[in-house]
């Protein structure tokens, strides 16, 4: 019988690179053996995206793309469908819960300067996951064609129509019609089920195949590369199967019991990875008194309406939004410090990563709440740090004394 | 362990100032009696639904036979819910009155309410079917102080009797006050018990699978945690060697 197996191995490793490409991206693929509870967000991302495919195919089985329907189908599927509650539940605390993920995943990024040499392009791969994974979320939240759902899709849309000269066109061909409508709602399912999960499968390969080719970053910011052993292989690496592989399936089942407590005891959570006013059947005719995005994009919905018209436009403050999620991509080139590790950088480093944490999580907040006068001038102090983090970092990664980096990595 | 405690720190404050922020609406509301495990209240409640709320309102997505959920045959079905013979069991519940005439006589097409409980909350429902006080100023005859200038007309009144609002003066604030002053059929405490068997009804409607979730969370935490025994075991083992 193994003989059988060897054979049928062999005759494989012939025709297709089966055996070597398990050894270099599996049993001898080197990971930094001082890992910490951060490096478990990349796997758990990976895990949360086959929870939304799987469950997503299964949705699409019982959905219907069509604005007459799609209230009606999606409740069918909560009553009717056998099981069909899990799958939505699983399906809309997935998405939520895949920004929760994420967003530790970069700020472990920002911690440990992951993004710095030679990771600049890893981290711009990440990134452009980031915002196709923003788009994906975006489109999937039209289709249960609620009232969040139908005047979400229609603020953010018509945030398009204020670039100057293009906008009132490009808000059209992105709709498809004058308003958001039942065309809106058939390019986005399209979009949402087949276009972008396609691009997101393809670049985030990308973003292992250049994470392989680097090796990861660890909590002490300095390369296991440069220590290697007689046998060529990095002294403080293990492994990775079965070694990360053992200690991610742990953080997985830890993970998967905070996801399950979420899908089965509070899928709606307070309100905020169902929203309340989702309920109710979409209505071009009434304007809901209050229209916050889903949590995930509320930061930078706080940092829009911060900033004031110019000349009766929206512009200004699109462009801020806009600025705010693509500044990630210049942070290999805005970061000048002599480390990468936080464990090794100096008070000001920690001090800007501090109050932009608190800028972002505070933005988050009030980007839910209605723009009050108070809130909104608490908005702009807090958009202004969040900027400084980005704007400064040049300067202040300098000037900041910084302790010298160990040659070996150190646990804890 | 402490990885454990970072997560949930960080779960906390990322969540924590979501729900600071409830619902608002700036109305006092008093707390349903929700209990899905009452089926006896349950099926008072599908009882008053069904003669009253459906003479106007649908409940578009909710099937007469899913009452079996709540420990109702199909003939108790068929018989203490007056189904006429045209109406299958397994039809979903339409309203006697058809949405076009009702906009006309009430302004607005009466909402579907099949998830009613999900957009509203429960202990609005409740207050809700409470605070409906006669004011001559409307056309229907019927205000609200949960929902000031409804549409709907107060189908429970000769259940409740009439309010009256009565503004009080105190420090500078208004204090609204509803003050019964024709009774209805009912007692104030048993029209409190009717209405929550109501709003009891409109809960487990909005999600009929919701305690059947609950048992299986229970279940699928139950076989993690063993797995997540299991997981951690074979982790110490593997990585014994490793320093």
């Amino acid at each position: 019988m193994m003989n059988l197996l060897t054979k049928l191995l062999g005759w494989i490793d012939e025709r297709f690179p089966l055996t070597s490409t398990w050894k270099a991206h599996a049993s001898e693929y080197y990971a930094p053996k001082n890992f910490n509870f951060w490096y478990f967000f990349g796997g758990l991302a990976l895990l949360v995206l086959v929870i939304q495919i799987v469950s997503g195919i299964f949705l699409t089985m019982n959905y219907k793309p069509d604005a007459l329907f799609a209230f009606a189908s999606v409740e069918y599927i909560m009553r009717d469908v056998q099981l069909g509650w899990i799958l939505r539940n699983i399906h809309s605390t997935g998405a939520s819960m895949f920004f929760i993920v994420i967003y530790l995943h970069m700020f472990r990024g920002l911690m440990y300067g992951s993004y710095r040499k030679p990771r600049e392009l890893l981290w711009i791969i990440g990134m452009i996951i980031y915002l196709a994974l923003m788009g994906e979320a975006f489109m999937g939240y039209l289709l249960p064609w609620g009232q969040m759902s139908f005047w979400g899709a229609q603020v953010i849309v018509n945030l398009f129509s204020s670039v100057p000269f293009v906008g009132h066109d490009l808000a059209i061909l992105i709709r498809g019609d004058f308003v958001v409508s039942d065309i809106t709602l058939n390019r986005f399912f399209a979009l949402h089920v087949v276009a972008i999960p396609l691009i997101l499968v393809l670049i985030i390969v990308a973003h292992l195949v250049a994470l392989h080719e680097v090796g990861s970053n660890n909590p002490d910011g300095i390369e296991i590369k440069k220590n290697k052993g007689p046998d060529g292989h990095p002294l403080d690496g293990i492994p990775f199967f079965p070694y990360m592989v053992v200690k991610d399936a742990v953080a997985a089942v830890a993970f998967l019991i905070v996801f399950v407590s979420v899908v089965f005891f509070a899928p709606d959570m307070g309100g905020y990875f169902l929203e309340y006013n989702n309920f109710v059947p979409a209505n071009p005719m009434k304007t809901p008194e209050h229209i916050a995005p889903v949590w995930y994009f509320t930061p930078y919905y706080a940092i829009l309406r911060a900033v004031p018209p110019l000349f009766g436009s929206q512009f200004p403050g699109v462009v801020a939004m806009g600025v705010a999620t693509v500044i990630f991509f210049a942070l290999p080139w805005l970061d000048r410090g002599p480390v990468k590790s936080i464990r090794y950088r100096g008070p000001i480093y920690k001090g800007f990563l501090a109050a932009f944490v608190v800028s972002f999580i505070g933005l988050g907040y009030l980007g839910l709440m209605p723009a009050t006068e108070l809130y909104t001038w608490i908005s702009r102090v807090l958009a202004v740090v969040y900027f400084a983090f980005f704007f400064l970092m040049p300067w202040y990664t300098k000037i900041d004394k910084c302790k010298p980096e160990p040659d070996r990595v150190t646990s804890k | 362990m402490n990885a454990i405690k970072k997560l949930g720190m960080l779960v906390l404050l990322m969540v924590a100032p979501a729900m600071a922020i409830a619902s608002g609406a700036g109305v006092h509301l008093d707390t349903a009696p929700v209990n899905l495990k009452d089926q006896a209240s349950l099926q008072r409640g599908a009882k008053l639904f069904t003669s009253r709320c459906l003479a106007c309102h649908s409940a578009n997505y909710m099937r007469y036979n899913r009452l079996t959920d709540i420990g109702m045959s199909e003939e108790q079905i068929k018989k203490e819910l007056e189904l006429p013979e045209d109406v299958k069991i397994g039809s979903t519940m339409q309203a006697a009155m058809d949405s076009n005439s009702a906009k006309l006589a009430y302004g607005v097409a009466p909402p579907d309410l099949s998830v009613i409980a999900r957009s509203r909350s429960p202990d609005w429902l409740y207050t809700y079917m409470r605070s409906f006080y006669v004011d001559t100023n409307r056309t229907s005859g019927w205000n609200n102080t949960a929902f000031p200038s409804v549409g709907m007309p107060f189908v429970l009144a000769d259940l409740q009797g009439e309010q009256a609002l009565e503004v009080e003066q105190h420090e500078g604030h208004d204090i609204k006050k509803l003050i019964l002053k024709t009774p209805g059929s009912m007692q104030p405490a048993e029209y409190d018990a009717t209405v929550g068997d109501l709003t009891n009804y409109l809960v487990f409607m909005s999600e009929p699978s919701k305690l059947v979730r609950q048992q299986i969370g229970w279940v699928v935490l139950a076989f993690l945690s063993v797995l997540f025994v299991l997981v951690y075991a074979l982790k110490k083992e593997i990585w014994k060697d490793i320093h």
